[in-house]
């Protein structure tokens, strides 16, 4: 087998490095820099009740800082130089930097597999998996599990709304907790088997939601839909050339669907009648398979550019199409001669 | 006996689903049940945490190759879990600023809040923009307009893709009124209004049979594939 030879590519990776280097370095240089974010300081004060002191009242107070863009804080400073209301937003602006330095590090997978792309990949699989996990626990374990079995304490210290349980759903929690308990046993080897019954419960409930939502949803509905008069009158008669072009889709429509469902139909051979409206049905469904292409893609093109707009507006601060960046006229791009 | 009595709670747990809307009695079971599969649901993310735990601890501990990348994701699930569970740099909740745990877990300002944004968001959405250079990468490759069904997928694409850009609008906009209907923006519309609503619709219904026949295989007891090995058939 032979191997690859290496020195292109490293002289590729080196000159992606460098150009990259070199956007990064001109940009820092030039005009007001770039990625940095800023927050303008909010003082919040509530008075809530306290039993334990003497007024039966305490009042707590905590600083929450909202995002602004970086006119807003020019602005700010120009008016008063010493001001703290609005300042840097230190983890922000190296949540830029850390958000364009993975950007790249997956865009860089266009040109091949590298440290970059696995050393980010490996990051996804370990923040999705957990934040997957902490969404269930305070989205479903927190409300219903603990709002049910441990209803004082979660009222006490997470959700002091939550209203009480009722016996039915306390006895269902207790069930769910059995279950989940069998199901986790999954990492055990040794009793591993007995989680079966949480997949028998998460099967079977499936299995009877989901015949009732594709029935009434997608089965009903749709051919309901679809039963809509065929000529669809247009002013200036009955048979007119308007009319006949006003019904034309509602043919079209109940004849495509009649076809593709034909051509569904495997219980009868595809000959004589039965062929021809499989063939239509193919076309139809090649037409479908072909705009569900072109959606697809036009999707992807829609983020790319999401992306790119990321690297070049919020990161490199080189395009401004909301003009966050434009003090008195000027744009930070060329420099506004300020105050960073 | 273990698959006899699975069998039993898959049969019922999907008989209580199916019949709950039909007896007003039986309601308050149905939504139970769903309260119950949400949990479990839930519990079943534990259950993957622990697997990727498992499965990377066992790599790093044997020095496998790529090992630095399987700490590198136990480091970052570590974090995210504790971040997240911990709830650290939530502000409290105005209404219930008395209760400690109150605050919302992805509250502005919260280190949640900035693994969403800033680590989350930008790998996840710039992995599926790479699909846009593989999509069409792959299209060039594969596509050819050798038969009549080849030419008409390519065409309807090439004409929903330029129907919605500028460029499509740009390209046909000097057509006269009366043939205002071939503007490729009105024909990209007429496609996806006529023949795309009529090969979807025929897809659906296709679905929503094949979902309500494997459903009631299953409820049925015919069909045990889910099982595992030796579940199978009937």
């Amino acid at each position: 087998m032979s191997k690859e030879p290496r020195s292109p590519a490293i002289l590729v990776w080196a000159m992606i490095v460098l150009a990259v280097a070199a956007v990064v370095g001109l940009r820092i240089g030039l005009g007001d820099g770039m990625a940095r974010a800023y927050a303008e300081r909010v003082e919040m004060r509530v008075t809530v009740q306290d039993v334990a002191s003497p007024s039966g009242e305490r009042v707590v107070e905590w600083v929450e800082w909202k995002s602004v863009s970086p006119a807003e804080f020019s602005r700010a400073v120009r008016e008063s130089p010493s001001q703290d209301r609005v300042q840097l937003n230190p983890a922000n602006t190296v949540g830029l930097w850390v958000a364009a330095l993975l950007t790249l590090a997956i865009f860089s997978f266009l040109y091949r597999d590298n440290p970059a792309y696995r050393l980010a990949e490996a990051i996804i699989i370990g923040v999705s998996a957990a934040y997957w996990g902490v969404i269930g626990v305070w989205d479903s374990i927190v409300p219903k599990l603990f709002g049910a079995l441990a209803h004082g304490w979660t009222t006490a210290h997470i959700l002091p709304n939550l209203p009480a349980p009722t016996t039915q759903s306390q006895i269902g929690m207790g069930i769910a907790l059995a279950l989940g308990i069998l199901l986790l046993l999954r990492l055990v080897p040794a009793v591993g088997g007995i989680s079966v019954w949480t997949m028998a419960f998460i099967v079977g409930i499936t299995a009877g939601a989901k015949i009732i939502s594709h029935v009434e949803s997608d089965l009903l509905a749709q051919t309901v839909a679809t039963m809509q008069p065929l000529v669809q009158p247009a002013d200036g008669g009955f048979w007119t050339g308007a009319t006949l072009w006003a019904s034309l889709p509602s043919v079209l429509v109940v004849v495509g669907v009649l076809c593709c469902l034909t051509y569904f139909f495997f219980s009868v051979e595809h000959k004589g009648v039965v062929g021809s409206a499989a063939r239509i049905g193919i076309m139809y469904l090649m037409i479908t398979f072909g705009a569900a292409f072109g959606f697809t893609v036009m999707g992807r093109v829609a983020l790319l550019s999401q992306r790119v707009e990321f690297l070049l507006d919020d990161w490199l601060w080189l395009i401004d199409p909301l003009e966050r960046r434009i003090v008195d006229g000027v744009s930070m791009i060329v420099g506004t001669g300020g105050v960073w | 006996m273990m698959r006899i009595v699975a069998l039993a709670i898959a049969s019922v747990a999907g008989l209580v689903m199916l019949l709950s809307p039909f007896f007003p009695a039986m309601e308050s079971v149905g939504a139970q049940s769903s309260e119950i599969f949400n949990v479990i649901a839930a519990i079943a993310f534990i259950l993957g945490a622990g697997s990727l735990v498992k499965v990377n601890l066992s790599r790093v501990g044997r020095r496998d190759t790529g090992w630095g990348y399987a700490f590198v994701t136990l480091l970052c699930f570590a974090i995210t879990l504790i971040v997240g569970l911990g709830k650290i740099g939530v502000p409290p909740n105005p209404q219930f600023a008395a209760t400690p745990w109150a605050g919302e877990k992805d509250a502005a300002g919260s280190a949640f809040a900035w693994i969403y944004e800033f680590i989350l968001t930008p790998i996840t959405s710039t992995m599926f923009a790479l699909l846009a250079f593989y999509v069409a990468s792959a299209a060039f490759r594969a596509f050819r307009a050798k038969n009549r069904e080849a030419m008409l997928l390519l065409g309807t694409a090439f004409i929903v893709l330029l129907g919605r850009t500028f460029a499509g609008v740009w390209l046909t906009g000097g057509f006269p009124e009366w043939a205002s209907g071939l503007r490729l923006e009105n024909l990209s519309m007429f496609i996806m209004q006529v023949f795309n609503t009529a090969g979807n619709r025929a897809i659906i219904i296709g679905i929503a049979l094949g979902v309500t026949a494997t459903s009631l295989r299953i409820l049925l007891g015919i069909d045990r594939s889910w099982m595992g090995a030796g579940g199978g058939s009937a």
